[in-house]
């Protein structure tokens, strides 16, 4: 397999997966907005954090209000992380590699992009907005299940798989970063009340809340869902459980010591730290720290299968 | 709803409409068709052909003017030409009689040059041709074969007479959308393909891959690959539409490296691995840049010795365009004697070479009746349609005639047969098409069933180039004697 396809494939999976969380993500928000008093000064300045885009976003927009924020992360292809932009990037590196996907795969997605286009062209209105994202989201898992279900289980099968559980857990590190940052700092007596249904977005955005209640029947506690997020082995967005399937993917690719080395000691790492006993400033040092160590592993699956030379 | 008796094709071969709009032959049943459906039915299946182009990502690339480059669906007209599979049987004798001969003039012009000895074919074409490449001289290369692939463009007058327009020995492009546009045609109108016997193309890349992989010196599973400039090729779909069917690598330029062994290797995951057979889409100039364009960023350094040395076949051959020239173009029924000792089957078009002090005056006083082609061009490109042309455009031309006669051809205007193309709801009009067939030559001639037709959409329009406006029909080879 071509080191440039490899590398395409897995950029395609990351951005695909990008798109996908960043969906979940802003349908969440929306919800919880509505939940949250007005004084409460919660809004949309965390998904800018989340996507690293704060810098990017001032430079663009004047106001820091919902409508502006929803078009830059949906809509702006001046920005280069937002949903429309991971969208033709994903299908950027499809074209290149159109020979080894299944046809139907190049099909959904470059449907699924001129779609967004053409949907998002002028803004995403408050009351299109959950449709259109739930749309997304779920043509985005119809592409995940066309690549499962007609992808024979070569290397580019597997190149795909990784990008796609590495991105994961990237956002899903990056998502509980920033939303413990403002749970677990700013808890003022006001928003109290508001926290449950808080932790519950944090869930929700993950797609967590049910699979959450099936695991821990509780009521909805902070470390209970860091736990569940960070470490739990079996639900498909946690940490832990990403880490795992990268494993498992880099094992079917031939010189993977490096990378398989490098994914099984920040393994071993998650599952030496008690997550329930991390507060504020270790909790956020720690997410940092992962944070770090995802980009390394990404670092030595460059350097192993993309830059060969003669 | 669809009236023959309306459709004019006055002065022009109409393909599926006859005088009196009579359906010719092997038309009817696809003209009975037409006819049974409604206004609403007709724009149903144009719009369910326009949704799965735009959903198989059916595209072309054109370049905008900042350098940047978009992709576009190219316009497919719902309507098929149709030929009979008797007339076709005999085109395709005559279209491998003439890439056969093609090829035995290359492989001349790079070994003995006994034609230009010969006097057959003058030697001063060769040392001003833009496409002889001295650095193929004395390669006999895999199979003995130098254009493997050939795109071959033919018209037909108003007479009914089928022409070879010009052959395409380089890297010629177009047969992605033959068989795209096949597979759109199944799915809009399937009821069609079981009422008569249509002849199918799908094999089209089996048989490409037979070709290819029998120019590997290595019997057992040869790897072939394709190398593409990338995607920013108009031709990139293709490309990588062919790497798909054939299951071969797409490679680039940068996928490759040459050895020190002098074979072809491309970077893969599992480190280097061996390249036996080259199905390039890069034209000569850029495929080495040790050898031609220094600055080539597409091509794979030392790719000429490796081919030279025979550790790797690629195809076409390099050099293989001398061939494509307009002016060789006036030479091939000479050619097809010399080699062949046959009369040329397929009619070349009538061509004056400026090159000529006669011709080139004759040329230069019939300007506005003539087409004016410079030697080495392609997709339309430095022409002049004199009918069409204005004053200050036939000056330029003639000026530029005279200061590089040996550049220029020229040629009657054909008249360029029509087929009914859908211009409206429910309203058929005459617009004109050409034909690309494909021919493979490989250890047996294979030559594509029909090939792929492209209509000059606007009215009137002789230029049926992707480029410039032109869009493409299905061509249906139809057996009557099966159905």
């Amino acid at each position: 397999m071509l080191s440039r396809v490899a590398e395409n494939l897995y950029w395609m999976a990351r951005y695909l997966e990008r798109a996908e969380d960043l969906a979940r993500l802003i349908n969440v928000n929306s919800n919880l907005v509505l939940d949250l008093p007005r004084r409460v000064h919660f809004g949309w300045q965390p998904l800018l954090e989340i996507t690293g885009g704060e810098e990017e976003f001032g430079a663009l927009y004047e106001a820091l209000d919902e409508r502006n924020v929803v078009r830059f992360l949906v809509a702006d292809r001046r920005y280069s992380g937002s949903i429309i932009s991971s969208l033709d990037f994903a299908r950027e590196n499809l074209r290149t590699t159109r020979d080894i996907v299944p046809r139907e795969v190049w099909e959904r997605l470059n449907d699924l992009f001129l779609n967004a286009r053409q949907r998002t062209a002028s803004g995403v209105p408050k009351r299109a907005r959950y449709a259109f994202l739930n749309t997304l989201i779920s043509d985005c898992q119809q592409i995940t299940g066309l690549l499962a279900g007609t992808m024979s289980r070569t290397e580019s099968y597997w190149f795909v798989k990784t990008g796609r559980y590495l991105e994961r857990a990237d956002m899903t590190s990056r998502i509980l970063d920033v939303r413990t940052e403002d749970l677990l700092v700013e808890s003022t007596d006001e928003l109290t009340p508001f926290a449950n249904i808080q932790w519950m977005s944090v869930l929700k955005s993950l797609t967590a809340y049910q699979m959450y209640r099936h695991h821990v029947r509780l009521r909805v506690r902070a470390p209970d869902v860091l736990q569940f997020l960070i470490k739990d082995p079996l639900f498909p967005r946690a940490v832990t459980h990403c880490l795992g399937e990268v494993n498992a993917c880099l094992q079917h690719i031939p010189r993977c010591e490096g990378p398989v080395h490098e994914v099984s000691k920040l393994q071993r790492r998650l599952k030496r730290t008690n997550v329930k006993n991390l507060h504020e400033a270790d909790l956020h040092r720690f997410l940092d720290r992962l944070q770090v160590a995802i980009a390394g592993l990404h670092d030595e699956i460059n350097t192993t299968w993309f830059a060969v030379d003669a | 709803m669809i009236d023959w008796k309306d459709y004019d094709s006055a002065g022009t071969w109409d393909e599926l409409i006859g005088p009196g709009g009579r359906p010719r032959a092997p038309a009817r049943e696809l003209s009975r068709y037409l006819r049974s459906l409604s206004d609403d039915e007709l724009r149903e299946r144009k719009d369910a052909a326009e949704l799965a182009i735009l959903v198989m990502g059916i595209t072309f690339t054109v370049y905008d003017e900042e350098g940047g480059s978009i992709d576009r669906a190219w316009p497919f007209d719902i309507i098929p030409r149709i030929i009979a599979r008797s007339e076709w049987d005999r085109i395709s004798e005559g279209l491998v009689q003439r890439v056969h001969a093609l090829n035995l003039f290359i492989a001349d012009l790079y070994g003995e040059q006994r034609i230009v000895r010969d006097k057959v074919f003058p030697g001063e074409l060769l040392s001003d041709s833009k496409n002889f490449r001295p650095q193929c001289v004395g390669v006999v290369p895999a199979n003995g074969t130098w254009a493997h692939i050939c795109g071959s463009d033919l018209v037909r007058d108003a007479d009914g007479t089928v022409y070879v327009l010009e052959d395409n020995l380089r890297v010629p492009s177009g047969v992605s959308y033959m068989l795209e546009n096949r597979q759109v045609m199944k799915r809009t109108f399937p009821e069609l393909f079981g009422e008569q016997a249509i002849m199918p193309v799908d094999d089209y890349a089996t048989q490409l891959l037979e070709m290819l992989s029998s120019l590997s010196t290595r019997a057992r599973n040869p790897v072939v690959v394709v190398l593409t400039p990338g995607i920013y090729n108009s031709a990139y779909f293709e490309h990588s539409y062919l790497a798909q069917q054939m299951g071969c690598q797409l490679v680039e330029g940068r996928d490759l490296v040459v050895g020190d062994d002098e074979h072809v290797y491309m970077r893969t995951i599992g480190g280097l691995e061996h390249v036996d057979v080259i199905y390039r889409r890069i034209d000569d100039l850029f495929i080495d840049p040790e050898v031609f364009d220094p600055d080539s960023m597409i091509g794979v350094p030392g790719l000429m010795r490796s081919w030279r040395a025979g550790k790797v076949a690629l195809a076409n051959a390099p050099g293989s365009g001398v061939a494509d020239d307009k002016v060789v173009y006036s030479f091939v029924p000479e050619i097809i004697r010399y080699y062949l000792g046959e009369d040329p089957i397929i009619p070349n078009v009538p061509t004056f070479r400026c090159m000529d002090p006669l011709q080139r005056e004759h040329v230069l006083k019939n300007l506005d009746k003539l087409v004016v082609k410079p030697a080495n061009e392609s997709g339309g490109y430095g022409m002049l349609i004199g009918p069409q042309s204005t004053k200050k455009q036939r000056d330029e031309f003639a000026r530029l005639i005279q200061r590089d006669p040996r550049n220029y051809i020229a040629q009657p205007t054909l008249s360029l047969s029509s087929a009914p193309t859908l211009v409206g709801d429910g309203v058929c009009e005459p617009r004109h098409v050409d034909l690309r067939p494909f021919i493979l030559s490989g250890p047996s001639p294979y030559v594509t069933m029909g090939g792929l037709t492209r209509v000059a959409l606007r009215k009137g329009s002789l230029v049926v180039n992707s480029s410039q406006g032109g869009g493409s029909k299905d061509t249906w080879i139809v057996d009557m004697e099966a159905s």
